[in-house]
């Protein structure tokens, strides 16, 4: 009995923390307060703790800056335990495991129980991911932080928070809109009760869009299809994370004993095991790929198998075995990344004018020595401004973050972004720091500049059409304006002369928040646009003199 | 098997009987003709897509005139909340504009992510006074609403508005892509615009503008405030601001206008953002007639000469009021 009941609190286990880890990413959005005007703007809920206790992003942060950013040090909750018990937190915790556990139950046992079985066994392939490690390690300790791409946390919340949840709101609005607009008054109201409902519940204030959403989301269902054919594919031959705490679980004092003198060789250990760690007689143990889900404990008819502190030794081999050629191999792999990713003109010599950055984002070589694109910094951004970058940043730089002033502006006093990014790319600011103090102040600090506007002047109204606007200045939100106007006289097409107010910038003033462009009429292709030039990150991006790189050259 | 010594039942009995394929000939048959009729039937449903039909209409939130009273009445004091008591005690009392049972909206300004110091919204306390005579007036609800520029849950949250106005029991509406109107405003500029549904959906109209200096019409007063119960493109009314503005002024005729002018963004508006913009004047302005209220406005803080504003002669030439105040 008591087998079982393990095994159903290892489910529930699962089922709380998958549905803590859809709260937080719910969650993670701007809601703002209609009770208290003076409740600061931030998150009321740690949404990224499962991102601050992934060990391996802290590994990595920690090899290739050197320190832990702040909440990183949660990691430990999951680091220290997994060295007492072995890999928990795969079977139990994980989301990214929880979702493939769930999708690998999708087999027939009747039809394919022996095949299962047979796939259930240890395969050599399942090193794999110990390589993978090394690599992503080796790069990391050079600057590289292209662990996140492959971070099984990082990809859960990028390919939910970008792809699913975006979709889900879509679908369910849509679905709202045609019960809404349906002739029957049932349905009308059904769907306002619903609509009531599901505010509350999931549904996000304006419907988010994303760039290659279609996309990050199609990476992750593959992801989940590949578990129809071996259990936990990804968990077993792909998962950095996995990799890294079957490494740490090498001297965990808790672990399985086989009582083989009780067995009939009915393999039905193996039936259900979620790691291919061998639970059946006549191989040893894998201590390295078990997750604990303790499916083998309550499938043995004969009770033969125990899970205890200090086990005997017998019938276990307690660390990956690799292959030392193969690790050479991921460390050159690591090794060779950067330089070949690096040697492409990127970021040192010539970098995407597009490419803004959002505000409180360390110089671009910090900043991608931390951001693991997590893509929280989208998800939490108000104004749904912030995009998965996809070449703008250099083939290193994909999924980091990009402001996209068409999409959405960024808020002067709103530092969202840089409250919820779990490893210092976007370095926390307060809004004070990002809007500078005001003018009479007399350590006048700067503001936090993103880049600098620019006129296209064949496409700017009052420049090229004889037609006033002005709407660039209305909406500038600094003070005094970086956007100013000037009178001139513009003949329009019938030969008549007008005033119309010309708007300049002054590039000392733009913060580059990109409201002008948001705001800009000339929806498609907009006559004011911001570029990265200026931004008070880089000491090589400048224009002025006087302002850019506090007098450096 | 051995052929069967009796042709009558089935020669082969590989074939198929008489039965058999008589039934998968009405099967085949019926399964096409039902393609064909399908085919037709769709293909008679063709017509070229229509646009979403746009409501017309024409609110009506006027009270009728009363002599005994002035159409337009400025007081200064210290506190915003009794300027707005003060205001409405001069213009006959709240109950004269609401009457019991009334669906009031008010309007203020809510467009930037701005606290109440730095004068880019209405002020808050005053917002919050008028729900609260309107409550204490018999209206059966209060709405407070906005289509903000910036991000509407921090405009809503940092202007103050949310919360004052929400603590004296008004409904706080936020500007939600399902809550908007297709409606033809029959304007000589403005036809078919997105409206926020509250501001077609009320008996009574109160618009509770903050007055700032603004570089296309010179200020933001009263009738500029009508830009905020719009969605879409508004950006592209700039292009003919007066036009716009006397279109929507004809459109929105309010039940009231209070023009909050307790703090005045004197520069660098619409959205300022510095403190050292803001002076304070701790006046409010308040009247039936919006034409002369803002004429009042831009003179008394700006010092525009009324005539010089082409959008208070348009509207005065529709009718919507007198540029000309009288304050005796």
């Amino acid at each position: 009995m008591r087998s079982q009941t393990l095994r159903k609190i290892r489910l529930a286990s699962q089922v709380i923390f998958f549905g803590l880890f859809i709260f937080l990413l719910i969650k993670t959005e701007f809601h703002g307060s209609l009770r208290s005007a003076t409740t600061e703007i931030r998150l009321p809920y740690p949404v990224g703790i499962f991102l601050e206790a992934d060990p391996l992003i802290a590994f990595c942060n920690a090899l290739s800056t050197h320190a832990l950013y702040h909440g990183l040090i949660w990691c430990l909750l999951i680091l220290v335990p997994t060295l007492f018990l072995g890999r928990f937190f795969c079977g139990w915790i994980c989301p990214l495991g929880s979702m493939n556990h769930f999708f690998s139950n999708f087999k027939s046992e009747r039809k394919q129980g022996l095949q299962r079985i047979e796939l259930n066994r240890y395969k050599k392939w399942q090193t794999l991911k110990y390589y993978i490690l090394v690599a992503l390690l080796v790069a990391a300790a050079f600057g590289g932080m292209v662990v996140g791409v492959m971070d099984p946390i990082s990809l859960a919340v990028r390919s939910l928070g970008l792809s699913f949840l975006p979709g889900i709101n879509y679908g369910l609005n849509a679905f709202l809109d045609g019960l809404y607009n349906s002739k029957l008054g049932v349905l009308r109201i059904t769907s306002m009760v619903l609509q009531f409902v599901l505010q509350a519940l999931i549904l996000s204030f304006k419907q988010p869009y994303f760039r290659q959403a279609f996309f990050l989301g199609l990476l992750f269902i593959a992801i989940m299809v590949l578990n129809l054919r071996i259990t936990r594919f990804w968990c077993r031959a792909l998962c950095p994370l996995g990799a890294l705490l079957g490494f740490t679980s090498r001297w965990a004092i808790f672990g399985m004993e086989k009582h083989t003198e009780k067995c009939h060789d009915c393999n039905r250990c193996a039936l259900h095991c979620q790691g291919g760690d061998d639970p059946v007689p006549g191989a040893p143990w894998r201590k390295s790929e078990c997750h604990l889900c303790f499916n083998c404990v309550g499938d043995c008819p004969e009770d033969g198998i125990k899970f205890k502190f200090f086990p005997g030794a017998r019938d276990t081999v307690d660390r990956p075995q690799l292959q030392r050629r193969r690790v050479f191999a991921g460390v050159a792999a690591g090794v060779g990344l950067l330089p070949l990713l690096r040697s492409t003109s990127g970021f040192a010599v010539e970098s995407d004018p597009r490419l803004i950055r959002p505000p409180g984002a360390l110089a671009e070589r910090e900043f991608l020595a931390r951001c693991i694109r997590c893509g929280e910094c989208m998800k939490v951004c108000p104004n749904n401004a912030l995009q998965p970058t996809f070449l703008e940043a250099g083939l290193e730089g994909i999924w980091t973050p990009v402001l996209v002033p068409r999409i959405g502006y960024c808020e002067p006093t709103c530092v969202l972004c840089s409250q919820v990014c779990p490893t210092g790319a976007i370095w926390e600011i307060t809004p004070t720091e990002k809007i500078g103090s005001s003018q009479g102040d007399q350590n006048k600090k700067k503001p936090v500049k993103l880049g600098t506007a620019f006129y296209d002047r064949g496409r700017c109204l009052p420049w090229a059409m004889a037609t006033e606007c002005i709407v660039c200045e209305e909406w500038c939100p600094t003070s005094p304006k970086a956007i100013y106007l000037h009178p001139a006289e513009m003949a329009d097409g019938q030969g008549i002369v007008k005033t119309v107010r010309q708007p300049s910038v002054d590039p000392e003033r733009c913060t580059g928040c990109g409201a002008c462009e948001h705001a800009c009429p000339v929806k498609d292709h907009p006559a004011v646009y911001i570029t990265s030039i200026g931004e008070s990150r880089s000491e090589t991006n400048q224009i002025l003199l006087r302002q850019g790189g506090r007098g450096k050259g | 098997m051995a052929p069967s010594t009796n042709p009558i039942v089935n020669p082969e009995p590989d074939s198929a009987s008489r039965r058999d394929i008589l039934s998968k000939i009405i099967r085949v048959g019926g399964l096409s003709a039902a393609t064909v009729a399908a085919g037709l039937w769709l293909r008679g449903r063709s017509r070229r897509p229509e646009e979403e039909v746009a409501i017309t209409l024409k609110p009506n939130f006027l009270v009728s005139a009363d002599s005994r009273y002035p159409q337009m009445v400025v007081v200064q004091g210290e506190d915003p909340r009794a300027l707005v008591r003060k205001a409405l005690e001069s213009l006959g009392g709240v109950r004269r504009f609401i009457g019991r049972g009334d669906v009031v909206v008010i309007k203020p300004n809510i467009a930037w992510d701005r606290t109440p110091e730095q004068a880019a919204n209405t002020n808050p306390l005053a917002v919050a006074e008028m729900v609260r005579l309107c409550l204490e007036a018999g209206a059966k609800k209060v709405r407070v609403t906005d289509v903000s520029c910036n991000e509407p849950r921090r405009c809503f949250q940092r202007s103050g508005i949310a919360s004052a106005a929400s603590a004296e029991g008004a409904e706080i509406v936020l500007p939600e892509e399902h809550l908007f109107r297709q409606v033809n405003l029959r304007g000589d500029v403005l036809g078919e615009w997105p409206v926020l549904e509250p501001f077609i959906a009320a008996d009574k109209m109160i618009n509770f503008p903050i007055a700032k200096a603004h570089s296309l019409t010179g200020v933001t007063l009263g009738m500029k405030n009508w830009y905020g119960i719009l969605g879409g493109q508004r950006n592209r009314l700039h292009q003919h601001i007066h036009e716009s503005l006397a279109d929507l002024a004809d459109f929105m005729r309010p039940t009231l206008t209070i023009i909050d002018a307790y703090r005045v963004l004197i520069r660098n508006g619409p959205v300022g953002g510095d403190l050292g913009d803001v002076e304070l004047k701790k006046t409010l302005i308040a009247g039936t007639d919006p034409v002369a209220l803002d004429a009042y406005a831009a003179k008394a803080f700006w010092n525009i000469a009324p005539e010089t504003l082409l959008y208070l002669k348009l509207a005065q030439d529709r009718g919507l009021g007198k540029m000309a105040f009288d304050l005796s």
